[in-house]
């Protein structure tokens, strides 16, 4: 084929471009997601039944702010990192700042304690729980938002895929959070922190295979 | 910013608005920029400059097909360049002879002109054309390659106007995800 005639046959009838067409695509993915896990989650596990005492709202509320951070976070990078060129105007080094976050807060937190109620701190009661929801409420959400990241044109696979991976754990936290009843900073740390990242990674593992254009 | 950015980048707006003319004329000028560009990296890690234009047609069907995913508050340049080191680094992956990896650079000024103008891909459009669904033939057929208005298109094959536009959308898809195929090893 010439490269005449296929410019040719590119430029006969030409239709317009929508502006903001694809921060439109990835941000409606997103917000889709988060309705539907947060919807999800409610009705697979329901929300925690303790919320008159303002303690147990308090947290709930901590864990929520965390999660909605993750997210936010992500999906401005996300929408960056779609595009070609994207990675040379993203710092992959934010992606750490909300952990670090809660790391330091979760270890101020375990200072302050008595070191006799670390264990029960740090390991919760439904830990098991929670390392199983997560990446299970993440999966709908991870594949949603990779799909709509494969329609714009990553041109650095591993990180747009680990900041896809990254808002779809931030979303199932988001639903997570309405049922975990375990209040404390350092479990959060642990639990949702680890089980976050480990969609994280999955995101960056499957990045270059489920991206690619 | 170069005098080059600033008329590739007003023949992108003008595309982007649904100009056919002012489109015909950047893929003209890009296709000069990644000619250039590909022969001289297919040299650098040892290929022959001949897959070029394959190189070529190819990053110019993701420039079509991706021109939703330019941000216009930023720079043309920067955009075509990263399409056109991804497009390179997917076909040297995928034509692999040996394990080797092969190192681009990231930045590179993107300047160069080659202006190699009868040039042919190794790539048979009839064939190509032939694997894609009907309607989808039908419509890049009778548009693209016939030169005829969305509207008769319409009418010959008994298909909607807009039906006739998804259409060949989705035909340049299947035959950019054709020729990725085709230069498999």
């Amino acid at each position: 084929m010439k490269t005449e005639e296929l410019m040719d046959m590119l430029s006969a009838d030409v239709t317009a471009v929508k502006r903001h067409a694809l921060t439109r695509t990835i941000g409606v993915a997103i917000a889709m997601r988060s309705v539907l896990a947060i919807g999800g989650a409610l009705a697979a596990l329901g929300i925690r039944g303790d919320l008159a005492d303002s303690t147990a709202l308090a947290y709930m509320l901590a864990k929520l702010a965390f999660a909605l951070t993750i997210v936010a976070v992500a999906s401005i990078y996300l929408t960056r990192l779609a595009r070609p060129g994207g990675e040379n105007r993203t710092n992959a080094l934010v992606i750490a700042a909300p952990f670090a976050a809660i790391v330091l807060l979760a270890a101020i937190n375990l200072l302050l304690a008595p070191s006799s109620h670390w264990d029960k701190m740090i390991v919760g009661n439904d830990w098991l729980e929670c390392i199983l929801s997560i990446p299970i409420i993440a999966i709908l959400p991870f594949a949603v938002t990779m799909w709509a990241v494969r329609k714009a044109a990553p041109t650095d696979l591993v990180r747009a895929g680990t900041f896809a991976g990254l808002v779809a754990g931030g979303i199932s936290a988001l639903g997570y959070a309405l049922h975990c009843t375990d209040d404390s900073l350092p479990f959060v740390a642990v639990w949702y922190g680890g089980t976050i990242a480990l969609c994280t990674l999955a995101g960056a593992m499957l990045g270059p295979r489920l991206l690619r254009w | 910013m170069t005098t080059q950015e600033i008329e590739l980048k007003a023949l992108m707006l003008a595309s982007l608005n649904g100009e056919a003319a002012s489109h015909r004329m950047l893929l003209d000028r890009l296709s000069r920029h990644l000619r250039a560009y590909y022969k001289r990296k297919l040299v650098r890690v040892g290929r022959s400059q001949e897959e070029a234009e394959d190189l070529v047609q190819e990053a110019l069907l993701a420039i079509h097909l991706k021109r939703h995913t330019y941000d216009t508050g930023t720079l043309l340049t920067p955009w075509v360049h990263a399409i056109a080191r991804y497009k390179l680094i997917d076909y040297l992956r995928r034509t692999r002879a040996s394990g080797s990896e092969l190192p681009i650079e990231a930045a590179e000024e993107f300047t160069a002109f080659d202006d190699h103008v009868a040039v042919e891909s190794t790539y048979d459009i009839g064939r190509l054309l032939a694997q894609l669904p009907i309607k989808a033939r039908q419509a890049i057929e009778g548009v693209k390659l016939e030169g005829k208005t969305v509207a008769e298109t319409a009418a010959r094959y008994g298909m909607s106007e807009s039906g006739v536009k998804i259409n060949i959308h989705r035909g340049l898809k299947v035959l950019a995800a054709l020729i990725r195929q085709e230069s498999r090893g």
